[in-house]
């Protein structure tokens, strides 16, 4: 009783906090999101569905949620074709290269993801050094651009997360008995297989929580597709800024972040049941 | 190795090809390299050495195990007896010396192709596997079909007493249940040696003994050749043929249980196995003094020695009789004997003897100890600092 007083006292302004600053806002943002909006008036205060059966059948909204979507799912697919042989050669590495490497990467995260993307620019462009590379080796025969491209938004992208993959890869290595390997060589395994049928499976834990902050991030992701997508190439993220800060019709980007978030928990559910299940013997560990 | 050439699928195609790959290379390595001497022990590790930079981990070890030999490396830790086994199974590559295997040289092949079956310390069963999946595993590598790997699964698990527990995963098992897995797991491929690591370090010691049992049954039944590392005197002694003794890098004596115990060559060995009451003594014309007893005995040389005898082999006696005087210190009852702490001039003994329903001596009480000459062990005095 006394016992549970204290524990409600200690957690009081974390929890205060975490209202303050996350439930608060977000219930009012989903409040917004119900309201509508008039050139002339601006924000009506209403309780009305306007804006979601606006989104709902427009092919324009459909467009830019759906290209979000695929952006995430390659971004995250690619971080675990690279990220997870990454993170198994990292483990594998002897010290002192093994710290140097890892130095290595997570030392973009500490370069500032506009700086790193606006990096980007300088090799995606027209007259950018990727172009110039082409066209002195003649691959092509005119000035390649990925600049306002989805290629070019997935591939920034990747790079930016990319380290959160791996980090998240090795950490499930490390949980895993080094002599499982062993075990599986001694038994006749190849490296190839040892790696496809012990390595993998026992990695999956952290594949799965490495593919849902970078599915996460990426779906939510500012910075990276302002940059490289422009505004010929929207995602979600940056119509809610648009119809905020531009149209200045915030009851519409309101109904976008609602929608966003939404999205983003029903899909990280719903794989992270799947894995779990399909893996349910390495996570109940 | 599986080259690239085999392609990026681990498919049917891969796993035939990698056993196909280790067959080929058995074979090859059969006829090619048949090596002329020492035809007729199974097993011949030859001048064995590992250096890591500086350290010698392991200083030339000769070891000749013959067909279905169980032989113990015993030793501290850090005494080599691991690196020797790691490179018995070809994860430690060998600084210099040699290893053949029924006259195969085993140095150059991979751990993959070597075809021996190890028990780990820590099990290393596949968590995400079924038991029954465990044992497969090995199997599959060898390309063996599938109608042979579920009859022969079954055959294996009954082998251990775990028919009942295929589907089973490592996670829900016992220690002991794991460890007979892990056991399963190495002889299903039919290993030309099993190697066992520590095997029984992790079980609790009433579980630890029941292991021991059926271990040296199973290894019996199939008449395995096997190869066990242990730190614990008392497993090597209970299971093994033979018992190899090492101490730091070197092997201080090879022999059967009985030798080692009854006969250690060096005062490291006397002392490793089991307890030992170590003496200092004078060498005189025929006799040998100890603190004031001089015990006949035949072939002494004058001179400083150390004398090592077993707790068990001295016994108390009247102040009356013959032998070495002292005090009991301590006396302690332990059930089925009493463990006494004598000082003496020679300095300090222990004793046991039986509990026997005879009175045994109090605390304080001055006595006489007793000793055959033939139970002494002599040592020269260099040596004495161990």
């Amino acid at each position: 009783m006394k016992a549970g007083r204290e524990a409600f006292v200690l957690t009081a302004p974390a929890v205060l906090l975490f209202l303050g600053i996350v439930a608060v806002p977000l219930v009012m943002t989903v409040m917004l999101s119900f309201n509508e909006w008039s050139s002339t008036v601006g924000i009506i205060s209403v309780m009305k569905i306007g804006n979601y059966r606006e989104i709902f059948s427009d092919v324009y909204f459909a467009e830019i949620f759906l290209r979000t979507l695929r952006i995430s799912v390659l971004v995250t697919a690619a971080c675990i074709v690279f990220g997870v042989p990454e993170a198994y050669i990292l483990r594998r590495m002897r010290e002192p290269w093994r710290s140097m490497m890892i130095l290595v990467v997570i030392g973009p995260l500490l370069v500032s993801v506009v700086a790193r993307t606006l990096g980007w620019a300088l090799i995606f462009a027209g007259n950018g050094l990727l172009s110039q590379f082409l066209l002195s080796v003649g691959l092509t025969d005119a000035p390649v651009s990925l600049m306002f491209t989805e290629t070019g938004v997935v591939i920034a992208l990747t790079h930016v997360l990319l380290p959160f993959m791996v980090l998240s890869v090795w950490a499930a290595l490390g949980r895993m008995d080094q002599a499982s390997e062993k075990a599986a060589q001694s038994l006749g395994a190849g490296q190839f297989t040892i790696f496809r049928r012990i390595v993998l499976p026992q990695a999956m834990p952290g594949v799965l929580s490495g593919s849902i902050v970078v599915f996460t991030l990426s779906a939510s992701a500012f910075a990276t597709p302002a940059i490289i997508g422009g505004r010929r190439l929207k995602v979600a993220a940056t119509l809610a800024y648009d119809e905020f800060l531009n149209t200045l019709n915030w009851p519409l980007g309101a109904a976008v972040a609602v929608l966003l978030l939404v999205a983003i928990i029903l899909i990280v559910v719903g794989w992270n049941r799947l894995v779990e299940r399909r893996y349910a013997e390495v996570f109940s560990q | 190795m599986p080259g690239p050439l085999w392609g990026q699928a681990g498919g049917p195609l891969q796993r035939e090809a990698e056993a196909v790959g280790l067959r080929l290379h058995a074979v090859c390595a059969k006829t090619i390299r048949r090596f002329e001497g020492d035809t007729l022990s199974y097993l011949a590790l030859n001048g064995l050495k590992k250096n890591y930079g500086p350290v010698c981990a392991v200083e030339g070890v000769d070891l000749l195990v013959e067909k279905g030999e169980f032989v113990s490396l015993l030793g501290p830790s850090g005494c080599g007896k691991t690196t020797t086994l790691q490179m018995i199974a070809g994860f430690v590559e060998p600084t210099a010396g040699d290893i053949r295997l029924d006259g195969v040289d085993l140095i150059k092949l991979p751990p993959s192709h070597r075809g021996l079956g190890i028990v780990f310390q820590s099990y290393a069963l596949f968590p995400h596997m079924t038991v029954a999946k465990n044992l497969a595993f090995g199997l599959e590598m060898r390309g063996v079909a599938s109608a042979e790997i579920y009859r022969r699964v079954a055959e294996t698990l009954d082998l251990v007493g775990l028919a009942d527990k295929a589907e089973r995963y490592p996670r829900q098992m016992s220690g002991g249940q794991q460890q007979r897995v892990a056991l399963a797991r190495a002889l299903i491929i039919k290993p030309a040696v099993l190697l066992l690591d520590e095997p029984l370090s992790n079980l609790d010691a009433k579980m630890r003994e029941e292991m021991q049992i059926e271990l040296r049954q199973i290894q019996q039944t199939l008449g395995t050749t096997t190869i066990l590392v242990t730190h614990d005197q008392q497993e090597a002694l209970a299971l093994s043929d033979r018992i190899v003794v090492m101490s730091a890098a070197r092997v201080e004596q090879i022999g059967t249980p009985l030798d080692v115990y009854e006969k250690p060559t060096t005062p490291f060995v006397a002392s490793f196995l089991g307890k030992t009451n170590v003496f200092k003594a004078e060498g005189k014309r025929g006799c040998l003094s100890l603190g004031g007893y001089d015990i006949a005995f035949d072939s002494v040389v004058e001179g400083h020695f150390v004398v090592s005898v077993r707790p068990e082999k001295l016994s108390l006696a009247p102040m009356s009789s013959q032998g070495l005087t002292g005090r009991v210190a301590m006396r302690v009852f332990q059930g089925n004997h009493w463990l006494f702490h004598i000082e003496t001039p020679a300095g300090p003994a222990i004793v046991i003897s039986q509990n026997n329903g005879y009175c045994v001596p109090a605390q304080n009480d001055q006595i006489c100890l007793t000793m055959k000459a033939s139970d002494l062990l002599l040592h020269p005095t260099v040596a004495s600092a161990s």
